[in-house]
Protein backbone atom coordinates (compact mmCIF):
# COMPACT_ATOMS: atom_id res chain seq x y z
CA UNK A 1 0.00 0.00 0.00
CA UNK A 2 1.23 3.42 -0.49
CA UNK A 3 1.66 6.40 1.73
CA UNK A 4 -1.80 6.94 3.24
CA UNK A 5 -2.89 10.82 4.09
CA UNK A 6 -5.34 12.80 5.01
CA UNK A 7 -6.17 15.45 2.67
CA UNK A 8 -8.22 18.11 0.56
CA UNK A 9 -9.27 17.19 -2.69
CA UNK A 10 -7.22 20.13 -4.42
CA UNK A 11 -4.12 19.25 -2.39
CA UNK A 12 -4.00 15.27 -3.51
CA UNK A 13 -5.17 16.59 -7.05
CA UNK A 14 -1.69 18.63 -6.63
CA UNK A 15 0.14 16.49 -4.67
CA UNK A 16 -0.56 13.53 -7.17
CA UNK A 17 0.82 16.37 -10.26
CA UNK A 18 4.27 16.58 -8.31
CA UNK A 19 3.94 12.58 -8.39
CA UNK A 20 2.66 12.11 -12.13
CA UNK A 21 6.00 13.94 -13.21
CA UNK A 22 4.23 16.81 -14.66
CA UNK A 23 6.03 19.29 -16.00
CA UNK A 24 4.81 22.67 -15.55
CA UNK A 25 1.50 24.05 -14.08
CA UNK A 26 0.43 27.43 -14.85
CA UNK A 27 -2.62 28.70 -13.40
CA UNK A 28 -4.68 31.55 -11.75
CA UNK A 29 -6.27 31.24 -7.99
CA UNK A 30 -9.92 31.21 -7.31
CA UNK A 31 -11.83 30.22 -4.54
CA UNK A 32 -12.52 26.94 -4.27
CA UNK A 33 -9.29 25.60 -5.84
CA UNK A 34 -6.80 28.07 -5.15
CA UNK A 35 -5.14 25.29 -2.74
CA UNK A 36 -3.51 23.47 -5.82
CA UNK A 37 -1.76 26.31 -6.88
CA UNK A 38 -0.73 27.21 -3.28
CA UNK A 39 0.44 23.61 -2.63
CA UNK A 40 2.05 23.41 -5.76
CA UNK A 41 4.02 26.67 -5.44
CA UNK A 42 5.44 25.16 -2.02
CA UNK A 43 6.10 21.51 -2.75
CA UNK A 44 6.50 21.27 -6.21
CA UNK A 45 9.40 23.11 -8.25
CA UNK A 46 11.73 21.79 -4.75
CA UNK A 47 10.73 17.78 -5.24
CA UNK A 48 10.78 17.50 -8.90
CA UNK A 49 11.96 20.64 -10.86
CA UNK A 50 8.36 21.11 -12.42
CA UNK A 51 7.77 24.46 -13.58
CA UNK A 52 5.07 26.20 -11.30
CA UNK A 53 3.88 30.08 -12.22
CA UNK A 54 1.13 32.18 -11.39
CA UNK A 55 0.22 33.50 -14.56
CA UNK A 56 -1.72 37.37 -15.04
CA UNK A 57 -5.01 35.47 -15.87
CA UNK A 58 -6.38 32.17 -16.79
CA UNK A 59 -6.66 33.17 -20.75
CA UNK A 60 -2.56 33.47 -20.51
CA UNK A 61 -2.45 30.31 -18.24
CA UNK A 62 -4.42 28.54 -21.20
CA UNK A 63 -1.87 29.52 -23.82
CA UNK A 64 1.12 28.85 -22.07
CA UNK A 65 0.07 25.19 -21.58
CA UNK A 66 -0.52 25.43 -25.63
CA UNK A 67 2.77 26.40 -25.64
CA UNK A 68 4.25 23.91 -23.03
CA UNK A 69 2.24 20.72 -24.68
CA UNK A 70 3.32 21.81 -28.38
CA UNK A 71 6.94 21.17 -27.34
CA UNK A 72 5.82 17.08 -25.57
CA UNK A 73 5.43 18.52 -21.90
CA UNK A 74 3.20 17.50 -19.62
CA UNK A 75 1.40 20.79 -18.40
CA UNK A 76 -1.56 21.38 -16.69
CA UNK A 77 -3.80 24.32 -14.97
CA UNK A 78 -6.65 24.46 -12.56
CA UNK A 79 -9.47 26.75 -12.08
CA UNK A 80 -13.13 27.04 -11.33
CA UNK A 81 -16.29 28.09 -13.08
CA UNK A 82 -15.39 31.64 -14.21
CA UNK A 83 -12.18 30.94 -14.97
CA UNK A 84 -12.46 28.08 -16.99
CA UNK A 85 -14.98 30.41 -18.88
CA UNK A 86 -12.03 32.73 -20.50
CA UNK A 87 -9.84 29.37 -21.01
CA UNK A 88 -12.57 28.68 -24.27
CA UNK A 89 -10.63 29.84 -26.47
CA UNK A 90 -7.42 28.32 -25.79
CA UNK A 91 -8.75 25.24 -25.57
CA UNK A 92 -10.52 24.76 -28.92
CA UNK A 93 -7.12 25.95 -30.72
CA UNK A 94 -5.59 23.29 -28.33
CA UNK A 95 -8.05 20.91 -29.51
CA UNK A 96 -7.68 21.62 -33.15
CA UNK A 97 -3.96 21.29 -33.03
CA UNK A 98 -4.02 17.67 -31.01
CA UNK A 99 -2.18 18.62 -28.31
CA UNK A 100 -2.63 17.01 -25.06
CA UNK A 101 -3.03 19.03 -21.45
CA UNK A 102 -4.73 18.03 -18.59
CA UNK A 103 -7.55 20.77 -16.53
CA UNK A 104 -9.33 20.67 -13.48
CA UNK A 105 -12.78 22.29 -13.10
CA UNK A 106 -13.86 22.92 -9.31
CA UNK A 107 -16.93 23.91 -9.96
CA UNK A 108 -19.10 26.56 -8.74
CA UNK A 109 -21.98 27.84 -8.05
CA UNK A 110 -22.86 30.50 -11.37
CA UNK A 111 -24.16 31.64 -13.99
CA UNK A 112 -21.63 34.92 -13.74
CA UNK A 113 -19.27 35.22 -10.84
CA UNK A 114 -21.51 33.03 -8.78
CA UNK A 115 -20.56 31.58 -5.56
CA UNK A 116 -17.79 30.16 -4.45
CA UNK A 117 -20.44 27.04 -2.97
CA UNK A 118 -20.50 23.63 -4.77
CA UNK A 119 -22.00 23.38 -8.33
CA UNK A 120 -22.45 21.32 -11.46
CA UNK A 121 -23.90 24.17 -13.69
CA UNK A 122 -20.61 23.40 -15.85
CA UNK A 123 -21.46 20.08 -17.45
CA UNK A 124 -23.00 21.53 -20.72
CA UNK A 125 -19.51 23.38 -21.28
CA UNK A 126 -17.30 19.90 -20.26
CA UNK A 127 -19.23 17.59 -22.04
CA UNK A 128 -20.20 19.20 -25.47
CA UNK A 129 -17.26 21.23 -26.37
CA UNK A 130 -17.27 24.72 -24.91
CA UNK A 131 -15.11 26.73 -27.14
CA UNK A 132 -16.25 27.05 -30.64
CA UNK A 133 -16.22 24.10 -33.42
CA UNK A 134 -16.23 20.87 -33.44
CA UNK A 135 -14.52 19.59 -30.75
CA UNK A 136 -14.90 17.46 -27.28
CA UNK A 137 -12.45 17.46 -23.73
CA UNK A 138 -12.18 13.53 -22.72
CA UNK A 139 -14.26 14.26 -19.12
CA UNK A 140 -13.32 12.61 -16.07
CA UNK A 141 -15.68 13.04 -12.91
CA UNK A 142 -14.30 11.52 -9.77
CA UNK A 143 -16.64 10.84 -7.04
CA UNK A 144 -14.05 10.96 -3.62
CA UNK A 145 -10.67 12.41 -2.59
CA UNK A 146 -8.77 9.36 -3.92
CA UNK A 147 -10.52 9.86 -7.28
CA UNK A 148 -9.04 13.58 -7.73
CA UNK A 149 -5.71 12.19 -7.02
CA UNK A 150 -6.12 9.05 -9.52
CA UNK A 151 -7.36 10.87 -12.52
CA UNK A 152 -4.32 13.11 -12.29
CA UNK A 153 -2.10 10.17 -14.21
CA UNK A 154 -5.19 8.37 -15.95
CA UNK A 155 -5.91 12.38 -17.51
CA UNK A 156 -2.32 12.63 -18.94
CA UNK A 157 -2.25 9.19 -20.12
CA UNK A 158 -5.47 9.43 -22.06
CA UNK A 159 -4.28 12.93 -23.22
CA UNK A 160 -0.88 11.60 -24.38
CA UNK A 161 -2.94 8.41 -26.20
CA UNK A 162 -5.04 10.74 -28.02
CA UNK A 163 -3.86 14.35 -28.05
CA UNK A 164 -6.44 15.84 -26.57
CA UNK A 165 -7.03 17.70 -23.56
CA UNK A 166 -8.91 16.30 -21.11
CA UNK A 167 -11.02 17.74 -18.41
CA UNK A 168 -11.02 16.57 -14.57
CA UNK A 169 -14.69 18.02 -13.39
CA UNK A 170 -15.07 18.11 -9.89
CA UNK A 171 -16.85 20.76 -7.43
CA UNK A 172 -16.35 22.61 -4.75
CA UNK A 173 -16.94 20.11 -2.27
CA UNK A 174 -14.70 17.57 -3.43
CA UNK A 175 -12.19 20.16 -4.04
CA UNK A 176 -12.39 21.05 0.09
CA UNK A 177 -13.03 18.17 1.61
CA UNK A 178 -10.65 15.86 3.67
CA UNK A 179 -10.83 11.99 2.86
CA UNK A 180 -8.09 9.39 3.46
CA UNK A 181 -6.50 8.92 0.16
CA UNK A 182 -3.36 6.52 -1.00
CA UNK A 183 -0.73 8.57 -2.91
CA UNK A 184 0.48 7.05 -6.10
CA UNK A 185 4.42 6.20 -5.79
CA UNK A 186 6.68 8.93 -7.35
CA UNK A 187 7.23 8.79 -10.89
CA UNK A 188 10.19 10.63 -12.85
CA UNK A 189 9.95 13.65 -15.46
CA UNK A 190 9.99 11.39 -18.75
CA UNK A 191 11.38 14.06 -21.50
CA UNK A 192 10.44 12.40 -24.02
CA UNK A 193 10.73 12.86 -27.85
CA UNK A 194 7.33 13.35 -30.01
CA UNK A 195 7.23 13.24 -33.47
CA UNK A 196 4.93 16.27 -33.31
CA UNK A 197 6.34 18.24 -30.72
CA UNK A 198 8.02 21.50 -32.02
CA UNK A 199 11.44 21.55 -29.94
CA UNK A 200 13.35 23.05 -32.50
CA UNK A 201 14.39 21.79 -35.64
CA UNK A 202 15.23 18.45 -36.13
CA UNK A 203 18.08 16.52 -37.38
CA UNK A 204 16.18 15.52 -40.68
CA UNK A 205 15.26 19.06 -41.50
CA UNK A 206 11.44 18.33 -41.83
CA UNK A 207 9.38 21.21 -40.28
CA UNK A 208 7.15 20.58 -37.77
CA UNK A 209 4.02 22.96 -37.32
CA UNK A 210 1.79 23.21 -34.79
CA UNK A 211 -1.51 25.42 -36.18
CA UNK A 212 -5.34 25.99 -35.84
CA UNK A 213 -5.80 28.06 -38.82
CA UNK A 214 -6.60 25.81 -42.18
CA UNK A 215 -7.66 28.55 -44.61
CA UNK A 216 -8.69 25.88 -47.44
CA UNK A 217 -12.23 24.38 -46.34
CA UNK A 218 -10.70 21.10 -47.73
CA UNK A 219 -8.33 20.75 -45.40
CA UNK A 220 -10.22 22.28 -42.59
CA UNK A 221 -12.35 19.40 -42.59
CA UNK A 222 -10.11 16.95 -43.21
CA UNK A 223 -8.61 18.43 -39.79
CA UNK A 224 -12.73 17.86 -38.85
CA UNK A 225 -13.10 14.38 -39.62
CA UNK A 226 -9.77 12.80 -38.19
CA UNK A 227 -10.80 14.68 -34.72
CA UNK A 228 -14.38 13.14 -35.36
CA UNK A 229 -13.04 9.74 -35.58
CA UNK A 230 -10.57 10.03 -32.68
CA UNK A 231 -14.26 10.89 -30.81
CA UNK A 232 -15.28 7.74 -32.38
CA UNK A 233 -12.54 5.11 -30.61
CA UNK A 234 -12.90 7.63 -27.07
CA UNK A 235 -16.61 6.54 -27.36
CA UNK A 236 -15.64 2.89 -28.28
CA UNK A 237 -12.31 2.44 -25.85
CA UNK A 238 -12.81 4.68 -22.73
CA UNK A 239 -16.25 4.88 -21.56
CA UNK A 240 -15.73 4.05 -17.72
CA UNK A 241 -18.76 3.83 -14.95
CA UNK A 242 -19.59 2.42 -11.91
CA UNK A 243 -22.94 0.76 -10.81
CA UNK A 244 -24.55 -0.55 -7.87
CA UNK A 245 -28.17 -3.03 -7.18
CA UNK A 246 -28.82 -3.08 -10.72
CA UNK A 247 -29.34 -6.50 -10.61
CA UNK A 248 -32.78 -6.47 -8.83
CA UNK A 249 -33.37 -2.87 -9.50
CA UNK A 250 -36.98 -1.63 -9.99
CA UNK A 251 -35.71 2.14 -10.07
CA UNK A 252 -32.33 3.70 -11.06
CA UNK A 253 -30.49 6.98 -9.48
CA UNK A 254 -28.20 8.16 -11.41
CA UNK A 255 -25.86 11.19 -11.02
CA UNK A 256 -22.28 12.51 -11.45
CA UNK A 257 -19.46 13.64 -8.79
CA UNK A 258 -20.43 14.50 -5.27
CA UNK A 259 -23.81 13.93 -6.09
CA UNK A 260 -23.91 10.41 -7.08
CA UNK A 261 -22.50 9.75 -3.49
CA UNK A 262 -25.36 11.58 -1.77
CA UNK A 263 -27.74 9.51 -4.24
CA UNK A 264 -25.56 6.35 -3.05
CA UNK A 265 -26.78 7.42 0.50
CA UNK A 266 -30.31 8.12 -0.52
CA UNK A 267 -30.98 4.81 -2.28
CA UNK A 268 -29.57 2.76 1.33
CA UNK A 269 -32.45 4.21 2.76
CA UNK A 270 -34.73 4.23 -0.16
CA UNK A 271 -33.82 0.03 -0.14
CA UNK A 272 -34.20 -0.02 3.99
CA UNK A 273 -37.81 1.67 3.00
CA UNK A 274 -38.11 -1.43 0.57
CA UNK A 275 -37.57 0.48 -2.70
CA UNK A 276 -35.90 -1.56 -5.23
CA UNK A 277 -33.25 1.27 -6.39
CA UNK A 278 -30.05 0.92 -8.34
CA UNK A 279 -27.49 3.31 -9.33
CA UNK A 280 -25.54 4.65 -12.32
CA UNK A 281 -22.30 6.35 -11.69
CA UNK A 282 -21.05 7.86 -15.39
CA UNK A 283 -17.24 8.07 -14.73
CA UNK A 284 -16.35 9.45 -18.06
CA UNK A 285 -19.02 12.03 -18.88
CA UNK A 286 -17.83 12.30 -22.43
CA UNK A 287 -17.46 9.72 -23.67
CA UNK A 288 -21.06 9.32 -22.07
CA UNK A 289 -21.51 5.73 -20.83
CA UNK A 290 -25.11 5.40 -22.73
CA UNK A 291 -24.60 1.85 -23.44
CA UNK A 292 -25.56 1.08 -19.86
CA UNK A 293 -28.58 3.07 -19.82
CA UNK A 294 -29.83 1.32 -22.89
CA UNK A 295 -29.50 -1.21 -21.09
CA UNK A 296 -31.35 -1.43 -18.09
CA UNK A 297 -33.98 1.06 -19.31
CA UNK A 298 -36.75 -1.18 -20.49
CA UNK A 299 -35.79 -3.63 -17.26
CA UNK A 300 -36.49 -0.54 -14.71
CA UNK A 301 -39.60 1.72 -14.15
CA UNK A 302 -38.11 4.57 -13.87
CA UNK A 303 -34.75 6.54 -13.74
CA UNK A 304 -34.15 9.63 -11.50
CA UNK A 305 -31.43 11.85 -12.32
CA UNK A 306 -29.92 14.11 -9.84
CA UNK A 307 -27.59 17.02 -10.09
CA UNK A 308 -26.48 20.40 -8.76
CA UNK A 309 -28.10 22.16 -11.78
CA UNK A 310 -31.27 22.50 -13.48
CA UNK A 311 -30.69 19.73 -15.58
CA UNK A 312 -27.84 18.37 -17.92
CA UNK A 313 -26.52 15.36 -17.75
CA UNK A 314 -30.30 13.85 -17.78
CA UNK A 315 -30.23 14.92 -21.74
CA UNK A 316 -27.55 12.48 -22.06
CA UNK A 317 -29.43 10.09 -20.04
CA UNK A 318 -32.67 10.69 -22.22
CA UNK A 319 -30.65 10.40 -25.62
CA UNK A 320 -29.37 7.25 -24.17
CA UNK A 321 -32.49 5.46 -23.19
CA UNK A 322 -34.22 6.65 -26.27
CA UNK A 323 -37.88 6.44 -24.40
CA UNK A 324 -37.61 3.34 -23.21
CA UNK A 325 -38.27 4.28 -19.40
CA UNK A 326 -39.72 6.88 -18.06
CA UNK A 327 -36.87 9.54 -16.38
CA UNK A 328 -37.40 12.45 -14.19
CA UNK A 329 -34.62 15.00 -12.87
CA UNK A 330 -34.24 16.70 -9.60
CA UNK A 331 -31.61 19.14 -8.88
CA UNK A 332 -30.47 22.45 -6.91
CA UNK A 333 -28.77 24.76 -8.09
CA UNK A 334 -26.29 28.34 -7.36
CA UNK A 335 -24.46 26.21 -4.89
CA UNK A 336 -26.90 24.32 -2.79
CA UNK A 337 -26.65 20.67 -1.94
CA UNK A 338 -29.05 18.03 -2.06
CA UNK A 339 -29.32 16.12 1.05
CA UNK A 340 -30.29 12.22 1.07
CA UNK A 341 -33.11 13.11 2.43
CA UNK A 342 -34.39 15.48 -0.03
CA UNK A 343 -33.46 13.31 -3.03
CA UNK A 344 -35.59 10.28 -1.70
CA UNK A 345 -38.36 12.55 -0.66
CA UNK A 346 -38.89 14.11 -4.50
CA UNK A 347 -38.49 10.41 -5.60
CA UNK A 348 -41.35 9.33 -3.65
CA UNK A 349 -43.01 12.20 -5.09
CA UNK A 350 -42.11 11.49 -8.82
CA UNK A 351 -42.81 7.57 -8.63
CA UNK A 352 -44.53 5.44 -5.69
CA UNK A 353 -47.06 8.58 -4.75
CA UNK A 354 -47.65 9.07 -8.42
CA UNK A 355 -48.12 5.54 -9.18
CA UNK B 1 -19.76 0.80 12.32
CA UNK B 2 -20.37 4.49 11.22
CA UNK B 3 -20.71 7.85 13.06
CA UNK B 4 -22.04 11.11 11.66
CA UNK B 5 -20.75 14.21 13.43
CA UNK B 6 -20.98 17.37 12.95
CA UNK B 7 -18.94 20.09 14.66
CA UNK B 8 -19.89 24.23 14.95
CA UNK B 9 -19.07 26.76 16.30
CA UNK B 10 -17.81 30.62 15.81
CA UNK B 11 -14.99 30.65 13.22
CA UNK B 12 -11.79 30.95 15.18
CA UNK B 13 -13.01 28.24 17.97
CA UNK B 14 -11.01 25.52 16.12
CA UNK B 15 -14.30 23.57 14.82
CA UNK B 16 -12.52 22.34 11.85
CA UNK B 17 -9.49 21.51 13.95
CA UNK B 18 -11.66 19.17 15.97
CA UNK B 19 -13.25 17.25 12.89
CA UNK B 20 -9.78 17.10 11.51
CA UNK B 21 -7.80 15.63 14.37
CA UNK B 22 -10.96 13.01 14.88
CA UNK B 23 -10.32 12.51 10.78
CA UNK B 24 -6.42 11.69 11.51
CA UNK B 25 -7.22 9.45 14.69
CA UNK B 26 -9.74 7.39 12.58
CA UNK B 27 -7.40 6.96 9.51
CA UNK B 28 -4.65 5.44 12.19
CA UNK B 29 -6.93 3.11 13.00
CA UNK B 30 -7.42 2.37 9.76
CA UNK B 31 -10.97 3.34 9.13
CA UNK B 32 -12.25 5.56 6.69
CA UNK B 33 -13.12 9.44 6.92
CA UNK B 34 -14.92 11.90 5.48
CA UNK B 35 -14.22 15.65 6.13
CA UNK B 36 -16.70 18.29 4.82
CA UNK B 37 -15.90 21.91 6.11
CA UNK B 38 -18.30 24.68 5.35
CA UNK B 39 -16.35 27.05 3.39
CA UNK B 40 -17.79 30.01 2.82
CA UNK B 41 -17.87 33.61 4.14
CA UNK B 42 -18.91 32.10 7.62
CA UNK B 43 -15.13 31.21 7.75
CA UNK B 44 -14.97 34.77 8.41
CA UNK B 45 -16.36 35.05 12.05
CA UNK B 46 -20.17 33.48 11.26
CA UNK B 47 -20.30 29.99 12.31
CA UNK B 48 -18.16 27.61 11.12
CA UNK B 49 -18.87 23.73 11.03
CA UNK B 50 -17.51 20.86 9.68
CA UNK B 51 -19.08 17.21 9.09
CA UNK B 52 -16.76 14.51 10.24
CA UNK B 53 -17.97 10.66 9.46
CA UNK B 54 -15.92 8.21 10.51
CA UNK B 55 -16.79 4.28 9.29
CA UNK B 56 -15.09 1.08 8.98
CA UNK B 57 -16.96 0.97 5.80
CA UNK B 58 -17.07 2.82 2.50
CA UNK B 59 -18.49 6.56 3.48
CA UNK B 60 -21.19 7.42 0.93
CA UNK B 61 -22.66 11.09 1.06
CA UNK B 62 -20.72 13.58 2.82
CA UNK B 63 -23.24 15.45 3.18
CA UNK B 64 -26.08 14.81 5.40
CA UNK B 65 -28.70 16.43 7.40
CA UNK B 66 -28.90 14.30 10.23
CA UNK B 67 -26.44 13.45 12.64
CA UNK B 68 -25.14 10.90 15.46
CA UNK B 69 -23.78 13.60 17.62
CA UNK B 70 -23.87 17.20 17.39
CA UNK B 71 -21.06 19.38 19.17
CA UNK B 72 -22.28 23.07 19.35
CA UNK B 73 -19.14 25.61 20.71
CA UNK B 74 -22.06 28.37 20.92
CA UNK B 75 -25.50 29.16 20.77
CA UNK B 76 -26.30 29.68 17.26
CA UNK B 77 -25.11 26.04 16.65
CA UNK B 78 -27.51 24.79 19.14
CA UNK B 79 -30.35 26.51 17.86
CA UNK B 80 -29.50 25.38 14.15
CA UNK B 81 -28.63 21.70 14.80
CA UNK B 82 -30.63 20.27 17.87
CA UNK B 83 -33.39 19.31 14.98
CA UNK B 84 -30.65 17.77 12.88
CA UNK B 85 -29.76 15.24 15.80
CA UNK B 86 -31.04 11.71 14.90
CA UNK B 87 -33.60 10.38 17.69
CA UNK B 88 -31.22 8.19 19.70
CA UNK B 89 -28.73 10.36 19.16
CA UNK B 90 -26.35 13.09 20.91
CA UNK B 91 -26.10 16.65 21.83
CA UNK B 92 -23.05 17.90 23.10
CA UNK B 93 -22.75 21.75 24.11
CA UNK B 94 -20.70 24.50 26.46
CA UNK B 95 -22.79 25.51 29.26
CA UNK B 96 -20.55 28.63 29.35
CA UNK B 97 -22.02 30.90 26.64
CA UNK B 98 -25.52 29.40 26.57
CA UNK B 99 -28.25 30.95 27.43
CA UNK B 100 -31.15 28.49 25.72
CA UNK B 101 -30.48 25.30 26.18
CA UNK B 102 -31.37 23.01 24.16
CA UNK B 103 -35.26 21.28 25.31
CA UNK B 104 -35.34 17.83 23.15
CA UNK B 105 -36.38 14.49 24.77
CA UNK B 106 -35.47 12.23 22.71
CA UNK B 107 -31.45 12.19 22.56
CA UNK B 108 -29.08 12.31 24.92
CA UNK B 109 -28.19 15.55 25.80
CA UNK B 110 -24.16 16.40 27.52
CA UNK B 111 -23.33 19.74 28.83
CA UNK B 112 -19.58 21.11 30.07
CA UNK B 113 -18.84 24.26 31.17
CA UNK B 114 -15.77 24.02 28.54
CA UNK B 115 -15.15 27.66 28.08
CA UNK B 116 -14.46 28.27 32.05
CA UNK B 117 -12.10 24.91 32.31
CA UNK B 118 -10.86 26.74 29.39
CA UNK B 119 -9.95 29.83 31.45
CA UNK B 120 -8.88 27.61 34.43
CA UNK B 121 -6.20 26.05 32.09
CA UNK B 122 -5.44 30.00 31.42
CA UNK B 123 -5.78 29.40 27.64
CA UNK B 124 -8.73 30.09 26.02
CA UNK B 125 -7.81 28.55 22.80
CA UNK B 126 -7.79 24.71 23.99
CA UNK B 127 -11.32 25.10 24.07
CA UNK B 128 -12.08 22.72 21.20
CA UNK B 129 -9.69 20.06 22.86
CA UNK B 130 -11.94 20.68 25.90
CA UNK B 131 -14.66 19.82 24.01
CA UNK B 132 -13.39 17.16 21.82
CA UNK B 133 -12.60 14.65 25.08
CA UNK B 134 -16.12 15.14 25.57
CA UNK B 135 -16.74 14.08 22.14
CA UNK B 136 -14.80 11.32 22.90
CA UNK B 137 -16.09 10.09 26.45
CA UNK B 138 -19.35 10.16 24.67
CA UNK B 139 -19.02 8.40 21.19
CA UNK B 140 -15.68 6.60 22.22
CA UNK B 141 -15.35 6.45 17.86
CA UNK B 142 -11.80 6.14 17.77
CA UNK B 143 -9.18 5.42 20.83
CA UNK B 144 -7.62 8.07 23.27
CA UNK B 145 -3.86 7.01 21.54
CA UNK B 146 -4.91 7.54 18.11
CA UNK B 147 -6.54 10.90 18.94
CA UNK B 148 -2.62 11.71 20.30
CA UNK B 149 -1.37 10.72 17.28
CA UNK B 150 -3.90 12.82 15.14
CA UNK B 151 -2.96 16.14 17.64
CA UNK B 152 0.29 15.36 16.50
CA UNK B 153 -0.47 15.39 12.76
CA UNK B 154 -2.51 18.63 13.16
CA UNK B 155 -0.82 20.49 14.84
CA UNK B 156 2.39 21.88 12.89
CA UNK B 157 5.72 20.66 14.28
CA UNK B 158 6.72 24.30 15.36
CA UNK B 159 3.84 24.58 17.72
CA UNK B 160 4.71 20.65 19.25
CA UNK B 161 5.38 22.22 22.63
CA UNK B 162 1.81 22.65 22.96
CA UNK B 163 0.64 19.25 22.91
CA UNK B 164 1.09 18.61 26.60
CA UNK B 165 -1.64 21.40 26.76
CA UNK B 166 -3.56 20.14 24.48
CA UNK B 167 -3.62 16.69 25.90
CA UNK B 168 -4.55 18.20 29.39
CA UNK B 169 -7.12 20.20 27.89
CA UNK B 170 -8.96 16.97 26.21
CA UNK B 171 -8.35 15.22 29.30
CA UNK B 172 -10.26 17.46 31.08
CA UNK B 173 -13.51 17.23 28.75
CA UNK B 174 -13.10 13.50 29.31
CA UNK B 175 -13.40 13.74 32.98
CA UNK B 176 -15.95 16.38 32.71
CA UNK B 177 -18.44 13.62 31.31
CA UNK B 178 -20.51 11.52 33.26
CA UNK B 179 -22.09 8.78 30.99
CA UNK B 180 -26.01 8.68 31.66
CA UNK B 181 -28.69 5.77 31.13
CA UNK B 182 -29.42 6.24 27.13
CA UNK B 183 -32.54 7.76 26.05
CA UNK B 184 -34.80 5.17 24.54
CA UNK B 185 -36.39 5.51 20.85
Amino acid sequence: MGEVKLMKGNEALAEAAIRAGVDAYFGYPITPQSEVIEYLSREATKRTGMLVLQAESEVAAINMIYGAAGCGKKAMTTSSSPGISLMQEGLSYIASAELPCLLANINRGGPGLGTIQPAQGDYFQTTKGGGHGDYHLLVLAPYNVQEMADFVKLGFDLAFKYRNPVMILADGALGQMMEKVELPPQLPRENKEYPWATTGKPKNGERRIITSLHIQPEKMEEINLRLQRKYKQMEAEEVRYQTKNLEDAEYVFTAFGLVSRIALKAMDIGRQKGYKIGWIRPITLYPFPKKIYAEIAPKVKGILDIEMNAGQMVEDVMLSVQGKTRVEFYGRMGGVVPTPDEILENFEKMFIKGE
Amino acid sequence: MTHEAIFSGFGGQGVLTMGMILGYAAIFEGKEVTWMPSYGPEMRGGTANCITIVSDEMISSPIISKFDTVVALNQPSIDKFEPAVKPGGNLLYDTSTTLKPPTRSDINIYSLPAGEIAVELKNTKVLNMIMLGAFLKITNVVSIDSIWKGLASVLPERYHKLIPLNQEAFMRGYNAITLKELVKV
